[in-house]
């Protein structure tokens, strides 16, 4: 997901009685779906927990306008760079909400952005897929953002408040995202051949990296149940996946594109679909940073935040002498 | 790295005339009328406000979680503040 193989530092799960008075308490608090605030007391592995899991998220939102950026000076038509502007700019607003919740822990921006420029802290895999034509616009909001919506509902029911209030605004802006995707797709779909390819390729690329943004099976999913307990994981990735899945494919029939799967099939049994293997190994390998574009990103991100250190500092003295002033005209 | 991070802003909007601004997060600035531009793109993209109140984050005081139950235990148990202590009579009417 937007978080990916988040570590809780646990092995294990700890009983209830086993636990200090202090740590059982929260945790009787968290089973009764009381919410937890910043001020209140929490174990620092939940905290560390969230942390990196809020940060990944932001750094996610945030390194995501870099595949859709690359088309705004070459959206098809005003109206469709409007929509993509007005996208890209709720991006920034959701890195931003998830950036402020994670400061609530007691970590600055400065540290969360740092952490992001070494390398130390991750973002999702997704964004480092390359965005070759105007059909993976369409492909991003409708199955990236289908698949973050899928993950984000639930979450804002997460233990946390400050998380699951960003995650309520978030949700809210969402949808707008997607249904642009669809959009897109749809008009490509019911125009030419070429352009009916077109989408067609781009789910081709789209689908596999889409379901592995779900992260790891869950038989392989080593923090998962932490996370759980904690409720800052509500669902786990089999069962989000599979309700992508059983979502986005009767979509797929609508605009008349397919899969590139050849084990798609409903199952009347299980009442889902069932589907091929996933390359497990292609995802560890673009979050261990060897994807596509790894490295186009972090350095496209360094370099904004290296170029923009001028104007932080600018705006920074410019405050500093108005206020100055202002205090030599009170005294 | 910058010398020094902008500092913290907690924000608040009134989304209606006659509401109450209403806390819906917090943003850096370098100054308040920089966190008052930054208020409006970032929390009234879909005019979710008609005015903005910024307070920078380290001038709220705040209760702390600790002193939650001398704080509010008083009220609970003056549970004749409120209305339906007063139970009514059914032929007794507007009241």
């Amino acid at each position: 997901m937007y978080a990916q193989m988040v570590d809780t530092g646990a092995k294990r799960l700890q009983a209830l009685e086993d636990m200090p008075p202090e740590e059982r308490a929260f945790q009787e608090r968290i089973d009764a779906d009381i919410k937890i605030e910043p001020k209140d007391w929490m174990p620092e592995a939940y905290r560390k927990t969230l942390i990196r899991q809020i940060s990944q998220h932001a750094h996610s939102e945030v390194v995501g306008m870099l595949p859709e950026g690359n088309w705004i000076t070459r959206a098809p038509s005003l109206q469709r760079k409007s929509i993509l502007m007005a996208k890209v700019q709720d991006e920034a607003g959701h890195g931003l909400y998830l950036y402020a919740a994670a400061e609530t822990l007691g970590v600055s921006r400065d540290e969360l952005v740092g952490d992001l420029h070494s390398g130390k802290a991750k973002y999702s895999s997704i964004f480092n897929y390359p965005t070759l034509t105007w059909a993976d616009i369409g492909a991003i909001g409708w199955l990236v953002d289908g698949a973050a919506i899928m993950n984000q509902i639930p979450l804002c029911r997460c233990s946390y408040g400050p998380y699951a209030r960003a995650m309520v605004r978030v949700c809210k802006e969402e949808s707008f995202h997607q249904r642009q995707g669809f959009d897109i797709l749809m008009k490509l779909c019911k125009g030419s051949p070429a352009q009916k390819a077109m989408a067609q390729d781009a789910l081709n690329r789209w689908w596999w990296p889409s379901l592995m943004m779900f992260g790891p099976p869950d038989a392989d999913s080593v923090h998962s149940a932490q996370s759980a307990r904690w409720k800052i994981k509500i669902l786990s990735n089999d069962e989000l996946r599979q309700r992508f899945v059983d979502q986005t494919v009767p979509q797929a029939d609508y605009l008349g594109i397919t899969m590139p799967d050849p084990l798609l099939k409903w199952n009347e049994g299980r009442g889902h679909y069932d589907f091929g293997p996933i390359d497990f190994e292609e995802l560890y390998r673009v979050v261990k940073g060897h994807g596509p574009c790894n490295r186009e990103r972090l350095r496209t991100r360094v370099a904004a935040w290296e170029d923009g250190e001028w104007v932080r500092e600018a705006a920074m003295a410019h405050a500093e002498k108005q206020a100055a002033r202002a205090a030599c005209r009170a005294a | 790295m910058s010398r020094s991070e902008w500092p913290l802003w907690e924000i608040f909007i009134r989304s209606q005339h006659g509401l109450a601004h209403k806390h819906v997060g917090s943003l850096h600035a370098p100054d308040a009328q920089m966190a008052i531009r930054n208020a409006r793109d970032v929390y009234t993209r879909r005019n979710e406000g008609v005015s903005i109140w910024v307070v920078m984050s380290s001038d709220i005081a705040a209760s702390s979680p600790g002193e939650k139950e001398p704080l509010f235990e008083p009220a609970n148990s003056k549970v004749y503040r409120h209305p339906t202590f007063f139970p009514m009579p059914d032929e007794v009417k507007h009241i």
